[in-house]
């Protein structure tokens, strides 16, 4: 379980580490906090020439909440979201997610950035962002791009972010109302067999808006609008779930591996998305 | 062979500077150059926490950080925790509740532990259970490890209410 040697750069600002990134090409990399990376590397996976840690570069760090927009630094850690008592009013749909992501020891290393950016569909956040219509800057030496969550991510492992390009931070408005994130897996560490990320607001006792997305039940974060639209304007009973089911189940594409049947997937999306939209609702 | 570097780790309060290749894992260099084996290699797949260190403050699995990442870390080891008068209370609250049987996960279970009370002094059971989740134990059942974290917080805070 020892990777391929690889040189080692700690920048100390941004512009040192796209600096690296264009002299070093496609033999670079960078590190957030490797909980996706070493284990690639290990396994020799992953090969990495240059791995450019980005640790101290101190404008990728803090939180902000701000006029009804949140900002998220990409070296922000699971654990410092889950901490930051601001953020966990402004959005509290990021916190309950965060608190299902691997163990204790990864949420204190494993970043926001890191797990936007790397494009395995395992990932928790992508979804989540997708739900709550986030924004990635995107910094490279060609200058600074914002990309909506929602068309950033292409396939397994490739997103619109290109090799020389960091992902610097996260931008998302306040989401007000019900919200849920429902995750079945089979232990503790494992990625989702399904999971749901579920928003809603409620107006005259009826569903004013929503919005849904699954995470691990295809190669990319799935946000399925017609889910929520299914929702719109109803009055969340069992029809109208039954409803959002089935639309989400036609949105998705989940393979079969070692977390199940390609049947089983879709059963679980039905049942736990089911569930986030019974909590969201009581919380709406 | 990866061209080697210098890395400077402030190891139980112990300065050491060691040379190591970037890709070395943080635990294979406690273990293997300075012989700190109190933390174990279980899994190696950052899925057990036998290999848990404390490092600026946090808990990690010393099995997925390399070397080069650990340069200029303050690190404390189950090494670090017990003083000069004997056992950590956490130590004795472990042996006192048989907290162990084969003792492979202790150390990384132990030294998770401490970060846990730091943060939260006065856990719940739940608590409890939630934050060692990173730690595997295939003996116990975990049951009188939950009771000897619980006894030390109870230990701890009696402590500093006597103070």
């Amino acid at each position: 379980m020892i990777p391929s040697a690889f040189e080692y750069h700690r920048p100390g600002d941004l512009a040192s580490a796209i600096g690296l990134l264009t002299d070093h090409g496609d033999e670079a990399r960078v590190i957030a906090g490797g909980h996706s990376l070493i284990p690639m590397m290990k396994l020799r996976m992953a090969a990495v020439g240059h791995l450019v840690d980005l640790q101290a570069v101190a404008e990728l760090k803090g939180i902000t909440v701000e006029g009804g927009r949140v900002t998220i630094g990409a070296m922000v850690t699971q654990a410092e979201l889950i901490g930051h008592e601001g953020l966990a009013r402004a959005v509290p749909l990021l916190r309950e997610a965060a608190l299902q992501i691997a163990d204790p020891q990864v949420r204190y290393v494993g970043t926001v950035g890191g797990n936007v950016a790397n494009g395995d569909p395992g990932n928790d956040m992508p979804g989540l962002m997708q739900c709550l219509g986030a924004s990635f800057t995107l910094v490279g030496p060609g200058g600074t791009r914002e990309v909506a969550a929602r068309g950033f991510y292409h396939g397994l492992y490739a997103t619109e972010r290109a090799d020389d390009e960091i992902l610097t931070r996260i931008t998302l408005p306040v989401a007000a109302g019900g919200y849920a994130y429902e995750k079945q897996k089979r232990k503790i560490g494992d990625y989702a067999t399904a999971a749901a990320a579920v928003l809603l607001t409620k107006s005259g006792g009826k569903v004013a808006s929503a919005s849904i997305a699954t995470t691990n039940l295809s190669d990319v974060p799935v946000w399925s609008e017609a889910a929520a639209a299914a929702l719109v304007g109803s009055d969340c009973g069992a029809a109208a779930v039954k409803a959002a089911v089935a639309a989400m189940l036609g949105d998705i594409d989940p393979q079969k591996d070692n977390r199940g049947p390609i049947e089983f997937k879709r059963h679980v999306a039905g049942v736990i998305l089911g569930r986030a939209i019974a909590r969201a609702w009581a919380r709406a | 062979m990866g061209k080697k570097m210098q890395v400077s780790l402030t190891v139980n309060g112990e300065v050491h500077e060691v040379l190591a290749e970037p890709r070395e894992l943080l635990i294979h260099t406690l273990r293997e150059k300075l012989g700190i084996t109190g933390p174990h290699i279980g899994c190696e797949t950052s899925h057990c926490g036998a290999c848990t260190v404390d490092m600026n403050g946090r808990s990690v699995k010393a099995c997925t950080v390399f070397v080069a990442q650990a340069d200029g870390a303050e690190i404390t080891t189950i090494e670090g925790l017990g003083g000069p008068d004997g056992l950590h209370v956490l130590q004795r609250m472990f042996r006192e509740h048989h907290g162990l049987q084969c003792g492979y996960c202790t150390p990384g279970m132990i030294t998770r532990a401490h970060r846990l009370l730091q943060e939260n002094p006065q856990p719940t059971e739940e608590e409890v259970r939630f934050g060692m989740a990173g730690n595997l134990c295939r003996c116990t059942g975990y049951q009188n490890i939950v009771k000897a974290i619980m006894a030390a917080a109870a230990e701890m805070n009696a402590k500093e209410a006597a103070e």
